[in-house]
């Protein structure tokens, strides 16, 4: 093949110049500008915004996972947008509209493929991580051909995706050896799963019911054991406490040996031993908690709570299980997020319109970053690990 | 606490201008509520209902808010629903947060089509 190396190399440079400095990406992230429809791409070593993404639709409730080279956030919007945003160009690669309800999603082990679960059509569709090309669709199907909302979703070692089935009661596992044709497994689970975690190993996958007092737990190593019922009677049924927010399961609560969870409608995290998988201390805390996030280290979780205590974030001391600090960062808090290795951690408070950084070890704040109505904050380190 | 810590005004002439705007899509409910508490109430339920029944109400784990879905419900009704949630389900009571005259406006501006917060 005969070139003109003159002209190669001057398209080479001018591709060069149209694009940014080479940098990394381990140190980027996205906060979630909710009624704009927007992202800011932050920096968590500058602590700074670095720009905008503009055209992602509805972004209540949206959630962010991102490719495994680091560069690419894939944000699922309410409406059933699936956006792949370029953090390094701060553009959209990709879009497409691929519900009409939509409330999350995750990517695959290998990272090529990502899936949103969805409320309406309820079910999870799976694209090609580099083109957003549809690749499966797994309606949620159950009893007379109704389509069940679907939450939960996870990534599982084995290019599997795990998830939850909140109308049909069920967990579900996909088996993408055969990317077009997933191989669904399923499982009964109790009533009305709310939300799912898989723990960091990748081996047990655990549903919140909220229509039972106790949580759904599978275990992916040994799926022929079925579901089990764990921490039942822990007092979900005891009083019907009215709940403001559904908690989320997601994200990891697990350090060392002890899982955290949100007790549902209490004022309480359960700890659980996830050897035995029984209770073993539940901690009072300022509300009803919403996240209950481990610091990456595993010393501490951060609690963050539902209306009409969603001003407090509480940080409690895994050794010895006691709360350490009640921060007010501002109102309405949303979400949370630590730096890679957790020395800092980015907190979200809509209704002031910031993003409040504190150092984790001395409880103080470093840095606010002006944001509008900001609620998820995702960085990009979720990329290497099971279940982010 | 109430829902007054949560959901606070913020830039004066927005909260005037959707004031009235909100003032003037109101009727016989809400007529002696501030601009400021309807904006108030209107963050509310986009954002607090909004977690169960989505952003733009448009449904979640809860069902849609929509003129459409809720043609064929009594207000009234509804009414109770907001302040006493119900039994059995997920919807919690609001009656700590709420008057029956605001569930009432709130009833009243779904029904027409929920302002935006703005």
């Amino acid at each position: 093949m005969r070139a003109s190396w003159p002209l190669l190399l001057a398209s080479l440079l001018i591709a060069g110049c149209s694009t940014v400095p080479p940098r990394g990406t381990g140190d980027l992230g996205v906060v979630i500008e909710r009624d704009a429809g927007r992202v800011q791409v932050v920096d968590t070593t500058a602590r700074a915004s670095l720009g905008r993404v503009n055209g992602l639709g509805d972004l209540s409730h949206a959630s962010v996972v991102f490719a495994r080279d680091g560069r690419y956030a894939y944000v699922f919007g309410r409406d059933g947008g699936l956006t792949k945003v370029d953090l390094l160009l701060r553009r959209i690669d990709r879009r497409v509209m691929q519900a009409g309800n939509s409330i999350g999603g995750a990517i695959s082990q290998d990272g090529r493929f990502v899936a949103a679960q969805n409320y309406a059509p309820g079910g999870v569709k799976v694209f090609d991580a580099v083109t957003l090309a549809p690749v499966a669709d797994i309606p949620a199907v159950y009893g007379n051909g109704r389509l069940s909302k679907v939450v939960g979703l996870a990534d599982a070692p084995g290019n599997r995706f795990v998830f939850s089935l909140f109308d049909a009661g069920e967990i579900w596992v996909a088996d993408l050896a055969d990317p077009a044709h997933p191989a669904i497994t399923k499982f009964p689970a109790g009533k009305q799963p709310y939300d799912g975690l898989i723990t960091p190993d990748g081996r047990h996958y655990i549903a919140g019911l909220f229509g039972e007092d106790g949580l759904a737990l599978l275990d992916l190593w040994h799926p022929e054991q079925g579901v089990r019922r764990i921490l039942d009677g822990y007092g979900r049924g005891e009083q019907k406490l009215p709940l403001y927010k559904m908690p989320h399961l997601r994200g990891w609560a697990v350090a060392g040996t002890r899982a955290y969870l949100p007790a549902i409608g209490r004022h309480e995290i359960l700890v659980v031993d996830t050897q035995s998988w029984q209770e073993t201390a539940r901690i009072p805390v300022a509300g009803q908690p919403v996240f209950a996030i481990v610091r990456p280290d595993g010393r501490q979780v951060w609690v963050s709570f539902a209306f009409p205590d969603n001003q407090h974030v509480q940080v409690i001391d895994t050794e010895s299980g006691r709360l350490v600090r009640t921060l007010e960062p501002g109102q309405a808090v949303l979400h949370l997020e630590f730096t890679p290795r957790g020395e800092a951690v980015w907190v979200s408070s809509r209704d002031d319109g910031k993003v409040t950084v504190y150092d984790t070890a001395r409880l103080e704040k470093l840095a606010e970053l002006p944001a509008a109505a900001p609620s998820g904050i995702f960085f990009t380190h979720r990329a290497g690990r099971t279940g982010f | 606490m109430n829902a007054k810590g949560m959901v606070r005004g913020k830039a004066p002439a927005l909260l005037l201008g959707l004031g009235a705007l909100v003032s003037s899509a109101v009727g016989w409910a809400g007529e002696g509520m501030s601009p400021e508490r309807r904006m108030e109430l209107v963050r509310l339920v986009r954002n607090d209902c909004g977690s169960c029944h989505g952003g733009r109400l448009k449904g979640g784990l809860g069902p849609a808010l929509s003129p459409e879905s809720l043609r064929d419900k009594v207000p009234e009704g509804l009414r109770e629903t907001i302040l006493h949630g119900r039994a059995g389900g997920a919807m919690p009571p609001w009656s700590d947060f709420l008057s029956a005259e605001e569930a009432d406006w709130i009833v009243e501006q779904l029904m027409k089509g929920f302002p935006n917060a703005r």
